[in-house]
């Protein structure tokens, strides 16, 4: 079995176990890094050509900070002409973090959102990725004529069935995502601007 | 040839790291939310097992007795890693789900102790077969119990839904199913299985 330990073979048979698998990673990681850095950015423009109509060219992913906070965006662009933004929009669920990748259009109307991670409950607030009722309301949503809360706060948000929680985080996602937009587009310019709030929902439903 | 094939079998029934031995709960109970998932990490779990098997019974005549943890540590590392690299460039979908779990197969007790108990013992191939035959248990396991979990919380088989968008029983979906489910699959494996 092993051999007799002293400090010469120890040292020796730790210390090339280490060089060796290090310079294996470092291979592996440079032979993968490629298709890693493709595999990332087709999620992302996947994920900004579900949000937005067709464009020719996104942008880098930019910071736009809107009261003390920074919000992750992208250009959508064909040609010369300004598709819209893809602006990722962080809040508290119920659950932890929900993160919602928002389409907006230069006519500051919801194009629409796509769930980029959450950590809602299974079958419950994780709904929001997948229940057709919820996730079609986004698309063409227009923030001028609806009011962006839940119905059971007086808006017109439809929310996932038991999880309003989770609904009224992302309905607070989007209006920050509109808020961001707002900055993009120049405060002054802008109607109806609304303040981000980044309150913890409480209270169980 | 026959002994080869017997270690094989062994890992699928007699020593089956979950039904049986109990190893590995942590990404048993965690990632066995749906058929795909349990799939997905029993296969990841099987191949740094088999390569680490292989390459700990190859190195393990040379490696003093002192650091033999340190370096079986170090080797398994490297395979977990290695295997992050390629979930992350040829199935990023996958490897988002499993998330944490993929790193974490580094501490899974099935692997160092498969090192321990066998690969440092035997050769490279009887190894070889030990990390094949465990590790096809492990999957195999993790795919029924996930299959059952699925079938019960979410009405859906491999993710094909035969339920028709209704909800099926969600605590089998969280944590006090996976307990439930896997607790009677145990009863049913050691009764019917293990007898023969």
């Amino acid at each position: 079995m092993a051999a007799k330990s002293n400090l010469t073979n120890m040292v020796l048979v730790l210390g090339l176990t280490c060089l060796l698998c290090s310079a294996i990673l470092g291979g592996a990681y440079v032979l993968t890094k490629e298709p890693i850095d493709a595999a990332a950015a087709e999620k992302t423009n996947r994920a900004i050509a579900q949000v937005l109509p067709s464009f020719e060219s996104a942008s880098e992913r930019s910071f736009v900070e809107v009261y003390g906070k920074d919000f992750p965006y992208y250009e959508a662009k064909s040609g010369e002409d300004l598709v819209g933004y893809a602006i990722e929009s962080t809040v508290v669920g119920f659950g932890g973090n929900l993160t919602v990748m928002v389409g907006i259009t230069p006519d500051r109307k919801v194009c629409n959102t796509s769930v980029l991670s959450h950590s809602e409950t299974p079958g419950l607030g994780a709904k929001c990725t997948t229940d057709p009722k919820f996730v079609s309301q986004w698309a063409g949503f227009d923030p001028s004529v609806k009011k962006l809360t839940v119905k059971k706060d007086g808006g017109d948000v439809d929310a996932i069935t038991a999880s309003t929680i989770t609904s009224r985080a992302y309905a607070l996602a989007v209006e920050n995502a509109l808020a961001a937009f707002d900055t993009l587009q120049g405060a002054d310019a802008v109607t109806g601007a609304t303040k981000p709030n980044d309150k913890e929902e409480s209270g169980n439903e | 040839m026959s002994n080869k094939f017997k270690l094989i079998t062994d890992g699928l029934v007699k020593n089956n790291p979950t039904f049986v031995l109990l190893l590995g709960m942590c990404p048993t109970l965690a990632t066995t939310t749906s058929a795909i998932n349990g799939l997905s990490m029993g296969l990841a779990t099987l191949f740094v097992l088999v390569l680490s098997n292989m390459a700990i019974s190859a190195i393990a005549p040379v490696v003093p007795d002192k650091v033999h943890i340190p370096v079986y540590i170090v080797v398994i590392a490297t395979f977990v890693t290695l295997l992050q690299f390629l979930m992350q460039a040829y199935t990023p979908a996958m490897y988002e789900t499993l998330g944490l779990f993929i790193p974490l197969i580094v501490v899974n007790c099935i692997v160092l102790g498969r090192a321990e108990a066998f690969a440092n013992k035997h050769g490279v191939l009887e190894s070889a077969c030990d990390g094949l035959g465990v590790g096809l248990g492990f999957t195999c396991s993790l795919t029924v119990l996930g299959l059952v979990r699925e079938i019960l919380g979410s009405g859906s088989v491999f993710g094909f839904n035969f339920i028709g968008g209704n909800d099926g029983m969600l605590a089998f979906v969280m944590a006090p199913g996976a307990f439930l489910c896997l607790g009677y699959l145990m009863v049913l494996f050691n009764k019917y299985l293990k007898k023969n």
